[in-house]
């Protein structure tokens, strides 16, 4: 639990390091992996951390949403377990001939409705929130594939690149390197920015899924998806393909590094040298009715 | 409802009738012996008597279930522990979590609660000597069978059909899933959807013209209800599959496209369709299991059931809600906002007459004498775990929430709670309950309830901790995952293999069971079974009602 706090407070640059040393401490202490919060976590029963303004609106109301139905479920036990108790054969010999009772069966229906409306007033609010950035600062297009994501820049000169999965005799553990989680290339985006996400497909259904982030869509051919996210701390956040997809189905998880404005220009300079080769060429002049 | 009447019994209007009366209760062979069952052949393959096409039914579903299961078992071997490889491959993977879905829905729930029981018993309950349509009957049966064979292929043949029960383009187009297994996958569904269809058209013929004199609407027992409210969703919802499968099997085969964006077609058109029969689909399994656990609690507590019309109305409600929420299965396929705000308040709605059942069930309790014989700790273990289910759906009705829980383990956990645990609960509720009806025979009380505890053991284990490695991010539909999610995986696969076990001991239940001579009278339950199948004998005879039966 040391290293998740380290790693929450460390620079980007500090990451990979700390990692390795959180993973060294994670199997001194016997866990499989490091244990920090933008991951799933062995013997894990909530939701993954938040680290996004819409994942922090949907860890509340998930917890008052699970807080209703905890007791709601507690109410329907006590009363089965008061009904078995009471009213066994044994204890209760003589049935009674009740079948009807109008007041009980008015309360029945209508709490129900104040519940359900109790919790719809807050998740209606969260529904419009999630929908998309009032106003995004940047945009990322995101490509699906059999079975690999594509992450195009469209506002840095369409910065594009491929995003595979490191197969598992390819990984170094470590060096930190999360088994069916860990990338090549993963998605870098400035911390504390609005990201407008736009998903589709090159070939059948796959779905965008980042649990800490909050955020999820399918990437459907022919279509274009919005959705958005925002990170609240560099770090390394992880997520996987949610729509079954092939074979591989399993094998294209998504991995974002969230760092502060200044490493992200930095970032970007060096990616636009290493995927040059990914960058659209220069549209030439068109002539139409060559000149003559 | 009071039913104290029944054939033989009853002083009829006439002298004519008296003297029928007298004869045939003096024979009392009842069986009728111009209407022998007929040989082997003849009464098994030729069958028009809606008992022996339940009895058929029944082991349709028993042998699809434990192939569906077998499948589960492999799934959580696989599942146990993170990196393993004893399935080959993820195609092989999505072969088998496809089949499993559709041969449990298909051709284990379906023909164990409509076709079984719902043959079975909707006759006898409402004193009707058969079907409506018994020749259309035996068609229905031997449909289900022939699409159980064809899912089979789809499993089987080459490479299998990958593509999730749920048989999204463009995964299960042409070009993803080049073999005849998705093929023969859908023909299978498009059988075992015609198999449906008849069937549900032959009840509610039946249930319509043939209740027995007195026998009106609001008198009709429960189960009775359930199965009508079944027949019409079914109708109603078949043949939107039934067309949207024709047209990817068109799709894939005649170079038509509409499903593929390329040819100007839409994959979500697919997913509007599919959940359109959908999400109907899932009351399909549930109603009849309903139906069920209410005249278990009923005769178990000794106490008419509480609430009678609000439960017929609240089955009635489920059913026609259940049409318009089709589109929370598609939260995030980027349908628009308003559209995800309507269907999570329309999904959302549906909680309420659910409510209204599962407390008007405790309240038939409440004040009874319960006796806890086996029928009866199925439908209280029902009663709960379809509670857990329930409200974990109240928590993905969000359109919020799915943002997160869509397509984890959480919607896993979610689904086996309401139909595994709870479907599955219902039917193992309703045999035990009518076994004895149905074969003369005593189940052996003490097994059936180490087979109960087992059970219901096994599948907590199983899916409880299936919630949290939903709420933990993990996918569904994967053969490996990350390490962190080891710990429930292993947890999970164990409850698997308990529950696994627990079929071997319902096995040895029937074996024993059948193996004993019949004993039982007519009414073995005694004084809080009151519906029409309580009057005849048991076994019932191959022919019941002869003499219509009076309802005061």
């Amino acid at each position: 639990m040391l290293c998740l706090r380290g790693d929450r407070s460390a620079a980007w640059q500090g990451i990979r390091a700390l990692r390795s040393s959180c993973a060294l401490a994670a199997m001194l202490a016997g866990l499989p992996g490091p244990a920090a919060a933008q991951v799933p976590h062995p013997w894990q029963m909530g939701l993954q951390a938040a680290h996004s303004s819409v994942q922090a609106e949907m860890q509340s109301l998930n917890t008052f949403v699970l807080w209703i139905i905890i007791v709601i479920a507690a109410f329907v036990a006590g009363l089965l377990l008061y009904v078995v108790f009471r009213f066994n054969h044994k204890r209760n010999p003589v049935p009674s001939r009740t079948s009807h009772n109008t007041v009980i069966e008015i309360l029945w229906t209508t709490v129900p409705v104040l519940i359900l409306i109790v919790i719809a007033i807050p998740s209606f609010r969260l529904v419009y929130f999630q929908d998309r950035a009032t106003k995004p600062d940047m945009t990322i297009k995101v490509t699906a594939h059999q079975w690999y994501w594509e992450y195009t820049y469209p506002d840095q000169d369409g910065l594009d690149f491929q995003s595979y999965m490191i197969p598992d005799k390819q990984l170094k553990p470590e060096q930190g390197g999360l088994r069916r989680l860990a990338v090549d290339n993963p998605l870098v985006v400035p911390v504390g920015k609005s990201v407008r996400v736009l998903l589709t497909s090159g070939d059948v259904l796959h779905s965008f899924f980042i649990p800490s982030l909050g955020v999820q869509r399918y990437a459907i051919p022919g279509r274009m998806i919005e959705t958005w996210f925002d990170v609240d701390k560099p770090g390394d956040y992880y997520g996987e393909c949610n729509q079954i997809c092939g074979i591989n189905h399993d094998g294209m998880s998504i991995e974002v590094h969230a760092v502060s404005q200044a490493d992200y220009a930095l970032w970007l300079k060096d990616a636009k040298t290493r995927f040059s080769v990914n960058l659209p060429a220069r549209p030439k002049r068109i002539r139409l009715a060559a000149s003559r | 409802m009071s039913v104290t009447t029944h054939d033989g019994h009853q002083p009829g209007p006439g002298l004519g009738h008296q003297a029928f009366e007298q004869g045939h209760a003096a024979g009392h062979g009842h069986a009728d012996h111009s209407h022998t069952p007929g040989s082997f052949f003849v009464r098994w393959f030729c069958s028009t008597n809606h008992k022996d096409i339940g009895t058929m039914y029944i082991i349709l579903a028993i042998v699809a279930g434990i192939v569906g299961g077998s499948l589960s078992m492999i799934m959580r071997a696989q599942l146990l522990h993170p990196g393993s490889h004893i399935v080959p491959n993820g195609q092989v993977w999505n072969a088998i979590v496809t089949q499993h879905g559709l041969i449990m829905i298909f051709f284990s729930v379906m023909p164990a609660l409509i076709g079984g029981f719902g043959n079975w018993f909707i006759p006898l309950m409402i004193g009707a000597p058969d079907m409506a349509f018994p020749r259309l009957n035996n068609m229905s049966l031997w449909m289900a069978v022939a699409g159980f064979f064809m899912t089979m292929m789809g499993l089987l043949w080459g490479t299998g059909s990958g593509s999730g029960w749920t048989l999204y383009p463009p995964l299960s187009n042409g070009t993803y899933q080049s073999g005849p297994a998705m093929d023969f996958t859908l023909f299978s569904l498009h059988l075992s959807g015609i198999s449906s269809l008849l069937g549900a058209i032959n009840f509610i013929t039946t249930i319509f013209n043939m209740r027995a004199p007195g026998m009106t609407l609001h008198k009709m027992p429960l189960f009775v209800w359930a199965q009508l409210v079944t027949a019409f969703l079914l109708v109603l919802a078949i043949p939107v599959l039934a067309g949207a499968i024709t047209m990817l099997i068109c799709d894939r085969n005649f170079g038509t496209s509409f499903f593929d964006p390329q040819g100007g077609g839409d994959p979500v058109l697919f997913q509007h369709l599919f959940w359109f029969f959908g999400h109907p689909e899932v009351y399909i399994m549930i109603l009849p299991g309903f139906g069920i656990i209410s005249h278990v609690v009923s005769t178990f507590s000794k106490k008419p059931i509480f609430g009678y019309l609000g439960m017929v109305y609240a089955m009635i409600a489920i059913g026609v809600v259940g049409f318009v929420v089709w589109a929370h299965h598609m939260f995030i396929s980027g349908i628009s906002v308003d559209s995800r705000a309507y269907f999570m308040a329309a999904t959302l709605v549906i909680a309420v007459p659910t409510g209204i059942k599962v407390f008007s069930w405790i309240a038939t309790m409440w004040g009874g004498s319960i006796e806890f014989k086996t029928p009866m700790l199925w439908a209280v273990g029902f009663i709960f775990l379809f509670t857990v289910g329930g409200v974990t759906g109240v928590v993905l009705a969000n359109a919020s929430l799915d943002q997160y829980l869509h397509n984890t383990y959480y919607v896993i956990a979610h689904f086996h709670y309401v139909l595994s645990l709870g479907a599955v609960f219902s039917m193992f509720a309703g045999f035990y309950y009518w076994i004895g009806k149905m074969t003369g025979k005593e189940y052996p009380e003490t097994l059936g309830k180490i087979h109960f505890w087992m059970t219901f053991i096994g599948v907590n284990l199983t899916f409880f901790p299936q919630h949290f490695l939903g709420a933990a991010g993990m996918p569904r539909r994967y053969p490996d995952y990350p390490d962190a999610f080891a710990g429930w995986n292993y947890v999970s696969s164990i409850g698997a293999f308990i529950s696994g076990a627990s079929v071997l001991v319902f096995l040895l239940v029937i074996a024993i069971t059948f193996s004993r001579k019949p004993t039982l009278g007519a009414n073995y339950w005694g004084e809080g079974a009151t519906t029409l199948e309580w009057t005849v004998p048991s076994p019932a005879p191959h022919h019941t009602f002869e003499e219509l039966p009076r309802l005061r």
